[in-house]
C-alpha cells in the first residue's frame, strides 16, 4: 500500500500531502505520524495541504486527530498552505479544526512550530531532541 | 428542467470515493462552476459517497448535467440499498452520528448545496440528491 | 383602396404636415416633462420616422415586423436606447411613437373626407402599425435599462470590494454598503485570495460603510474570519458603529472576533503584532517652540 513520505528536519516532522487520498491512506499517515513522533521524539509536525484540493469532514478529523495526539506526545501541529477554496468549504461544512495551528506557507509553518519550541526551551530546557536514533 | 447528459458510478471501495470526486470535479469544471463552487460540491459529494459506503454498504451515484433556462447545474444522486435511517432529523443534526464519523456529512452536504433532499425507507435503502448551480 | 395604400399615400404626400403637427405634440409634452430633448434633435428624429414610415409602407406591408420596416425599427430602436441611458420615463419614450397616431389619423382625414368607408380601414391599419412599432420602442429601451442595470450591478460588486495593503503582510478590506449573501461570497474569496497573493499575516475587515449589521451579516463576517484562520491569518474587524454594536447587542448577535472602534486602532493592532511600532519622527512644533 502507498505511504506519505514524512521527512525529518532538526525535530520537527514535516509532511507534504501531494494525492487526493482515500481514506485509507489517511489513517496510515496518522498512524504514520504517530509512530515517528515517538520514535525521533519530534517536537513538532508540519503537514503542507497547498495541493489539497478538498478537504472533507474525513481528512479534517483526520488532521484533528494527529494534532490531538501530537499533543500528547509533546509536539505541536502546524497545518500549512491551505487553499481559500478549502478553507471555505471548510467552514460551510462546519468542522472547526480544533487545536490546530495554521499558517499561510511551509516558511511560515516552520517559524511558528519553531517558535513554540524555542518559547518552552526558555521554559524548562527541555533535551528530547536528543533521543532521536 | 432539462437533464442534458447522465452518467453513473459504483461506490463500492474506498477508492471509488476518490473516482466520484475527481469525475464530479470534471463535471463541475465543465459546466463553469466557480472554484469555491467546484470545492463546495466536491467536499459535499466526498461526504455523500463515504455515507453510501459506510453506512449504506455500497450503492452507486447518479451523476446529471442539468438547465433551468440559463442556468447550468449539477445534479447528484447517491443511492444505497442498505439499512435506511428512521430519523432522519435526527440524523441531519451537526455531529450526530450512527457510526464512528464526525457527524457532519449530511448536514455538512445541505450547506455545501444549493438543493438537497433525501429520502429513506427503513431496511429498503437511502437516495440522497443535491445539485449545485451556476 | 387598400388600408396600407391608403396609408402609404397619405403619409407620402402630407409628410410635411404631419411631421409639423407630431413635433408641435411632442414640444407640448416637453415642457409639460420638463424639455428632456433637444427641439433640434426631436426636428430630425421625427422628420427621419416620418419618411422611414412612409418607405416601409410603399413595400406595400402593414406588418411591423416584417423586412420593410426594418430601417424604421433600426431608428426607433437607437431612439430608444439613447433615450434610456439619458434617463427619460417609459411613459416619454412610449408616447414618442404612440403621438404620432393623433397627426396621422388627421391626415388621413383630410385625404378622404369624414364619413369616407376608407377612413376607417386607414385608422384601424395606421392604428395597428403604430401600436405594434410603439411596442418594439418600449421593449428597446427596457433592455437597455436592464443593460444599464446589469452593468451598474456588475460595477458596484467590483468597486465596493478593494483589499488594500496598508503594509507588509497587513491587509484591509473597507467594506461599503449593504451585505447580502451573494456579495458577501466574492468579497470573502476576494479577501482569502488577497491574504494568498499578499502573503498576509493580519487582514482588516472595515465596517465603517456598512449600514446595518443583522444576524444573517454577522454570520458572513465570522465564517470569513474563520475561514482566514485556516489559512493562517488573522482578522480584524473595524468600525462597528455604536447604533451598530446596540443593534447587535438587543439581537444577541455575537462576533466573537477582535475588534476595534477605527480603523486606525485596528492598523496600530495589527502593526504591534507584526512587532512594529509607530514612532513620530520628531516632537510637534507646539513642544519644540
Amino acid at each position: 500500500m502507498d505511504r506519505i513520505p514524512i521527512l525529518k528536519l532538526g525535530g520537527v516532522l514535516i509532511v507534504t500531502i501531494q494525492v487526493d487520498m482515500h481514506d485509507r491512506l489517511a489513517l496510515a499517515l496518522e498512524e504514520d505520524l504517530t509512530a515517528m513522533i515517538v520514535r525521533t521524539g519530534a517536537r513538532g509536525v508540519l503537514i503542507e495541504i497547498s495541493a489539497l484540493e478538498i478537504v472533507d469532514s474525513f481528512i479534517g478529523r483526520m488532521l484533528v486527530s494527529i494534532a490531538a495526539v501530537s499533543r500528547v506526545l509533546d509536539a505541536e501541529t502546524v497545518v500549512a498552505g491551505m487553499r481559500p477554496a478549502v478553507a471555505i468549504t471548510l467552514v460551510e461544512l462546519g468542522l472547526e479544526l480544533t487545536g490546530i495551528k495554521t499558517a499561510l506557507n511551509v516558511e511560515r509553518g516552520m517559524a511558528l512550530v519553531q517558535a513554540g519550541l524555542s518559547e518552552e526551551d526558555d521554559g524548562h530546557g527541555s533535551d528530547r531532541g536528543r533521543y532521536e536514533d | 428542467m432539462a437533464v442534458t447528459r447522465t452518467e453513473t458510478l459504483p461506490i463500492r471501495t474506498g477508492d471509488d470515493v476518490v473516482r466520484v470526486r475527481q469525475r464530479v470535479r470534471a463535471l463541475a469544471v465543465e459546466i463553469g462552476l466557480g472554484l469555491v463552487d467546484q470545492t463546495k460540491i466536491v467536499t459535499a459529494a466526498s461526504e455523500l459517497a463515504r455515507n453510501t459506503l459506510d453506512y449504506g454498504g455500497g450503492g452507486d451515484v447518479m451523476a446529471e448535467i442539468v438547465q433551468a433556462g440559463a442556468r447550468l447545474g449539477l445534479r447528484l444522486t447517491f443511492d444505497d440499498q442498505g439499512p435506511g435511517i428512521a430519523d432522519i432529523e435526527q440524523a441531519m443534526t451537526d455531529h450526530y452520528t450512527s457510526g464512528g464519523g464526525l457527524g457532519l456529512g449530511l448536514g455538512g452536504a445541505k450547506r455545501l448545496s444549493n438543493e438537497f433532499h433525501i429520502a429513506s425507507m427503513p431496511g429498503k435503502g437511502t437516495r440522497v440528491t443535491i445539485a449545485r448551480w451556476k | 383602396m387598400h388600408g396600407a395604400e391608403l396609408l402609404r399615400k397619405v403619409v407620402v404626400d402630407d409628410a410635411g404636415g404631419i411631421r409639423d403637427a407630431w413635433l408641435a405634440i411632442l414640444a407640448a409634452g416637453m415642457t409639460a416633462h420638463g424639455g428632456r430633448a433637444r427641439e433640434g434633435e426631436l426636428r430630425t428624429q421625427a422628420g427621419i420616422v416620418v419618411s422611414q414610415l412612409g418607405e416601409g409602407l410603399a413595400a406595400g406591408d402593414l406588418d411591423a415586423d416584417g423586412s420593410g420596416f426594418a430601417p424604421l425599427r433600426e431608428t426607433l430602436a437607437d431612439i430608444s436606447r439613447s433615450r434610456a441611458l439619458q434617463g427619460f420615463t417609459p411613459t416619454d419614450t412610449a408616447n414618442f411613437v404612440f403621438s404620432l397616431k393623433e397627426p396621422v389619423f388627421e391626415a388621413l382625414g383630410r385625404a378622404c373626407g369624414s364619413g369616407s368607408p376608407d377612413l376607417a380601414t386607414g385608422v384601424v391599419s395606421a392604428g395597428k402599425l403604430l401600436d405594434r412599432l410603439a411596442l418594439h420602442t418600449m421593449e428597446t429601451f427596457l433592455a437597455s435599462r436592464e443593460e444599464v442595470i446589469g452593468r451598474q450591478g456588475q460595477e458596484i460588486a467590483e468597486l465596493s470590494t478593494p483589499v488594500v495593503r496598508l503594509w507588509d503582510g497587513i491587509l484591509a478590506l473597507p467594506l461599503i454598503g449593504t451585505l447580502d449573501s451573494a456579495r458577501t461570497g466574492v468579497v470573502m474569496e476576494t479577501l482569502l485570495q488577497a491574504i494568498v497573493d499578499e502573503e498576509a499575516e493580519i487582514a482588516i475587515i472595515d465596517i465603517t460603510g456598512v449600514p446595518t449589521v443583522d444576524t444573517l451579516v454577522a454570520q458572513h463576517l465570522l465564517k470569513t474570519v474563520a475561514a482566514a484562520r485556516l489559512m493562517g491569518a488573522d482578522c480584524i474587524v473595524s468600525g462597528i458603529r455604536p447604533q451598530i454594536a446596540q443593534t447587535m447587542v438587543h439581537l444577541g448577535v455575537e462576533l466573537n472576533v477582535v475588534s476595534k472602534a477605527t480603523l486606525a486602532d485596528a492598523f496600530a493592532v495589527a502593526l504591534r503584532r507584526t512587532g512594529r511600532k509607530v514612532v513620530r519622527q520628531q516632537a510637534p512644533t507646539e513642544e519644540r517652540r
